[in-house]
Parts: C-alpha cells; structure tokens; sequence
C-alpha cells in the first residue's frame, strides 16, 4: 500500500485493511433476509391482509438470500474449511460464535414456514402430475397428502406460530449482526448499543424495498397488472421504518458529536474526509431523505397509480443503495480510522481479487438465480395475481 | 391450555438451568481442547509463573533492533508490513503539533526528517502485544483459537484459527496481523517458545540500553518486580480495561 492513502499516523500493522467489501455484504444480505421476513409476518403474523399478494413470495425471497448469506463470509476466511469449527467448538464469549446456529435455526423457520404455507400447492402439484415431477413434489410434500380444510387450518395455525418465533429470530439474526461491529470497544466507531437496532432498522427498510422491486418487476415480466393496494401499503410500511431508521442513525451521530470524547476528532475526520460523499450524500441524502420526501408526495397524490409505482420504485432503489452505503460507512468507514486515533487510512477495493469485487458481484446475483429457480419449482403467482386478474376483468365487463 | 404460576415459574426455571448446563458443557468442551493444546513439557511447569514486561520508555534510543531481533526470531516475512513489536517515535514541535511515526515499524531506525531547533521533546515507545488479562482478542475469537496460558501469556493454536480477522479488529493496540502463509491470525509470542526454557524473548535481549525488561510476576526478586515496586508505571489505554501486563514507565500522555 502506499504512503498516499495514508494520514497521519495508522500503527504499523493497520496498513492492511482486513475486512473487504466481503465484509460489507454480508450484513447487506443478512439485513435483506431479516427485512423480507419481517414483511411476510406482517400478513402471516399481524394479518394485513393488504400484504397477501406478497406474502409467500416474500418468504421465497428471504430463503433465496440466507442461502447465500454465509457465502461471503466463508470466502473471506483464511481457512474456510475450519469454518464448521464454529458450530463444534464455538468460543461463547465471541459475539461471532453464535453465527452458525442462529443461522441454522433461522434457515429451519424459513423453510418450515415456506413448506406450511405452499403445502397445499405441493400436494395438489403431486397429484396432478407424473414422472419426475411428481416424484419432486410428492417429495416435497413428505408425502403426507392430507390436505382437508382441517388439516390445512392445523397447518395454518402452527404457521402462524412459526411466524411468531420468526420475527424475534429474524430480529435476533439481524440484530446480532450489528453487535459483532457494535461489541468491539477497540474501535470507536463501531462501539455503541444502538448498532443492533440501527442495523435492524436498515435491515427492515431494505428488505421491504426489495419486496418492492421484485414485485413490480416479476408482474412486468409476467405481463399482470400490479395490486396496487398491495404496492402502497408496502410503501407506506417503508415509510414507516424510514423514520425510525433515520432517527436512530442521526442519534448516533449527535450523541456521538455532542458528548464529544477523545474520539471526536478522528470520528469528524472521518465524517467530512473519508466518507463524505458515502455518509451524507448516500446513506442520508439518496437512502433517506429523497425516499422519504417522494413517499410522502405518493401519500398525497390520488388516483395515479402509474406515477406512484414510478415513485414507489425510484424510492426503493434509493433506499437499497442507501443502505448499502450504510454497511459500507460501517464495516469499511471503522477500518478507515486508526486505533491509534491518530490516522486514517484508505480502502481502495480490487476488481479481480478473490476478497475483490467480482465475487461480489457474483455473490449478489445468487440469490436472483436461486429464487428463480425456487418460484419455478414453487409458485407463488397465484396470490399476487387472482386479485387483479378480478379487477381486470370486472373492469373489461363494464367497459 | 392453562398454566398456572407456579407451573409457569417451574417451566422457566427448568429452561433456564436446561440452558446453563448446556453451555456449561459447551464452554468445558472448548477449554478442554485448549488445555489438551500446549503443554511445553520440557520440566517447565506453567502454572509456577505469571509474565510480564516493562518498558523504560526513557531508555529507548529508537535504534529498532529490538524490531529486527523480532521479524528474524519468528520468521516474520521483512518484506511485508506485519510486526509483532515495532517502535514508535513522538515528537512534539514547538508549535504544538505532535508528530508520531514508525516508518517500517522502526527496522531501519528512525530519519531527522525535522530540524532539531523546531521540536519541543521527543520520545520513543516501543510497542508489543500487551497480554492482556482481560484480552479482548481472547474474548471475540469465535472458536477459542486465541487463548491465554497460564502463565500468562496470549497466543493463537494456528492449527485452529479459522482466519475470520475479528481478534485483529478487536484488540485496541493494533499487536496483531493476518499472516499470509499460514492465513491465520498472528502476533507477538513474546517468545514462547524460548522463555519457557529459561530464555529471556528476542526484543528483550537485542536492546543494546535495557528499555525492555522481562520476568516472572509471582517472583518478588524478579527485575520487573522491582521496578514495578519502585516506579510509578502506567499501561496502554488503561480507560478500556483490558488489564495489559505490559507496563511503561515515563509514559507520556500523548502516546497512544
Ligand atoms: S495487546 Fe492485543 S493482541 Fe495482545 S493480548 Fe491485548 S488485545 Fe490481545
Ligand atoms: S482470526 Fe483466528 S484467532 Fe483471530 S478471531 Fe478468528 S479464529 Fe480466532
């Protein structure tokens, strides 16, 4: 590394950046996790019906990226294949250590909610098909066929309670993320009890964001008209952690300015130096502020469906880049300081590296492809598009 | 279903001691298998003695052998920037503005980059893993592959160290680097592999003005015990309470 990216003085060791953009995914895809989740219980557990189109797909999504959740971070070690050592010997004072099972537990919630919740679909798909297909869904199925209206209640009500557990562990999953950063008093900008609720927050808003654009983007594939409903209400609960969001994170910084320890004057270098343009311009202004302001105009606007969706997508972009920028401010933004608190340091990321940004990239798209395949082999078009296919075509009756 | 108070405290109760038994298991799984780790043998008993180390940082003339003695003791690579201890120079200019460095962590001592009639007082600290009582590397390593001996002294089993680098974020004096051979975890021994067969670390011996010293805490006639009774001593960051064993003495309180 070069003299140049350096200010000040970083101790000797510092100069190498330890955590890469690697880093900086995985409580992006956790946090996507966490939000998805969130947003499905807001039908299965709270019951707003307006969020039933999304529901299933909503668990879809989530399954589709904790699959790939752990990818970044087994890339990153230096010996991945004692990665399992964790789940075997877990070392519990270490915030870390929890990371296997509380992952694994998460993944059996996800999956048993999506199995309980697409049983009767998978039953029906066994029945009614041969060959291979019929061996995967009868498969799928555990091949337990019982679906009467009694059965599938049972299933509905221990789904529900599934659901129940869910929101905590998707709480804890995501929340636990942010104590990893949030424990290490060695670095002053990590260390602070609001990381986990900061994180959760974020993890809420992008979660529902993505929802947002993989909604409108599967119905625009699939050539259906959007429930609109749906998409608001969706964009009203973004509006909603939004708030609670920026409140959190602008208490952080206030705190952190106003009680103004021996810290401050590395923290403030930081703000205005190394990650400007990423904190004020990105994660505040692009991922808070312009969504907020747009989501509220949709709020006043009547009657025009087509501009909602456009601002309704324009503010979830914003917000997916904003929260973005926020993990980066975080994982990267603390390693730009030195302990020493004399010195900065700068983070410059690599293309073709195997901590570089091209599996990044690759690890990003994962997920796309997995939930494709998962919403091929497992459906859930029928709720988002019974609806609108009645309101299509009571509207063609009357016209 | 209804349950009644009692049944409710009853059923918390068992889940609450189902818990603790089965970290209690956990938790002497993992120290088992550290114990069984290191044993030195060799008629070295570890639990007879307890660490330490001082540092007269008025001593130091910032020659950097100490640095030197370290890289070739423990074949950490020269031409990459990882230090198990490394020397720090302070100098606060007449202006006020205080200026620290280590370039290449002191290997190749130190330049007069700034004439002398434009400083105030100047200083060198050498610097080395703390051992920390209370180690916070210790602490946040998830699979215990950084541990503490008894007799004091921080290490990582390279044959366990996963390579997740959160030890490295975790300590507060930036002892530890990523080693790129074994890919684990790595930093100052302070010489292990030699003090347990009466020898004194490599940084200890090189230093031509005896500014390191090293010796046994549960020995009262050891040197450190003596300069630890007689001095007043300080240690690095001493407000995060990590207890270092590591103590300077004319510590200054710019130093970082
Ligand atoms: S100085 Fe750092 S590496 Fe050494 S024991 Fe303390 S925390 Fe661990
Ligand atoms: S890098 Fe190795 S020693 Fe450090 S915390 Fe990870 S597993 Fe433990």
């Amino acid at each position: 590394m070069t003299e140049g990216l350096i200010w000040g003085f970083v101790y000797p060791n510092e100069v190498e950046i330890q955590w890469s953009v690697l880093i900086v995914l995985y409580p992006y895809i956790t946090g996507l996790v966490a939000g998805a989740f969130i947003a499905s219980s807001l039908y299965h557990v709270f019951g707003k019906e307006e969020i039933r189109p999304v529901a299933r797909f909503a668990l879809l999504t989530a399954l589709s990226f904790l699959l790939v959740a752990t990818m970044p971070l087994l890339t990153h070690l230096g010996h991945p294949e004692r990665g399992i050592e964790i789940m075997f010997t877990p070392h519990l004072t270490s915030a870390m250590s929890g990371f296997g099972y509380i992952y694994s537990f998460y993944l059996v919630i996800v999956a048993v909610e999506i199995w309980l919740s697409f049983r009767e679909d998978i039953v029906k798909m066994a029945l009614n098909s041969s060959g291979w297909r019929e061996l995967l869904y009868s498969g799928l199925a555990l091949f337990s066929y019982d679906i009467s209206e009694k059965a599938l209640h049972e299933d509905e009500k221990i789904a529900k309670k599934l659901a129940i557990i869910g929101i905590p562990s998707a709480a804890f999953l995501h929340g636990y993320v942010g104590f990893i950063f949030g424990g290490i008093k060695a670095n002053p900008w990590w260390s602070t009890p609001l990381m986990p609720i900061i994180f959760l927050m974020s993890a809420i808003v992008s979660g529902i964001a993505l929802l947002i654009l993989l909604y409108i983007a599967s119905m625009k594939l699939r050539k259906h008209p959007i429930d609109h409903k749906c998409l608001e209400s969706l964009a009203h609960y973004l509006w909603v952690f939004l708030i609670l969001d920026v409140a959190l994170e602008l208490l952080e910084i206030v705190s952190m300015k106003y009680e103004s320890l021996e810290e401050i004057d590395i923290i403030n270098r930081l703000l205005s130096e190394k990650i400007a343009f990423t904190f004020y311009g990105v994660q505040l202004t692009l991922g808070i502020l312009i969504p907020f302001v747009l989501l509220l105009v949709i709020g006043l606007l009547k009657n025009r469906d087509t501009l909602k969706m456009i601002l309704i997508s324009i503010s979830s972009v914003c917000v997916l880049i904003g929260v973005f920028a926020m993990r980066w401010n975080v994982v990267i933004g603390g390693q730009e300081i030195s302990k020493s608190l004399s010195g900065t340091l700068t983070y410059v990321p690599v293309f073709f590296h195997p901590e570089g940004v091209l599996p990044a990239l690759v690890i990003m798209t994962l997920p796309f492809i997995i939930l494709l395949v998962v919403t091929y082999i497992l459906p859930p078009w029928k709720d988002m598009e019974e609806e609108t296919t009645q309101m299509g075509s009571i509207l063609k009756k009357k016209s | 279903m209804k349950i009644s108070r009692r049944e409710f405290a009853k059923t918390g109760f068992r889940v609450i001691i189902g818990a603790a038994v089965s970290s209690t298991i956990i938790e002497s799984i993992v120290t088992n298998s550290i114990a069984a780790e290191v044993s030195p043998g060799g008629g070295y008993d570890w639990k007879e003695h307890l660490w330490g180390y001082v540092v007269d940082t008025r001593k130091c003339i910032g020659c950097g052998r100490c640095a030197n003695a370290c890289k070739l003791e423990n074949h950490v690579p020269f031409d990459e920037p990882v230090y198990r201890t490394w020397v720090e120079r302070y100098r606060v200019l007449k202006d006020g503005e205080v200026k620290i460095d280590s370039p290449n962590g002191s290997i190749n001592g130190f330049e007069d980059d700034i004439p002398a009639e434009e400083i105030k007082k100047a200083f060198y600290v050498p610097k080395i893993c703390n051992h920390c009582e209370i180690a916070p590397c210790v602490q946040v390593c998830p699979v215990g592959a950084t541990y503490e001996t008894e007799d004091g002294v921080v290490l990582v089993d390279y044959d366990y160290c996963i390579g997740c680098r959160y030890c490295i974020q975790g300590c507060p004096y930036g002892a530890r680097y990523f080693n790129t051979e074994k890919r684990t975890a790595d930093k100052c021994t302070w010489c292990y592999h030699r003090i347990t067969k009466g020898l004194l670390p490599a940084c200890v011996q090189a230093c031509p003005v005896g500014a390191r010293i090293f010796g046994d805490l549960k020995d009262p006639e050891s040197e450190v015990n003596k300069i630890l009774d007689k001095e007043r001593i300080n240690v690095l960051k001493p407000d995060l309470g990590t207890k270092p064993k590591v103590y300077y003495v004319g510590l200054d309180r710019e130093v970082r």
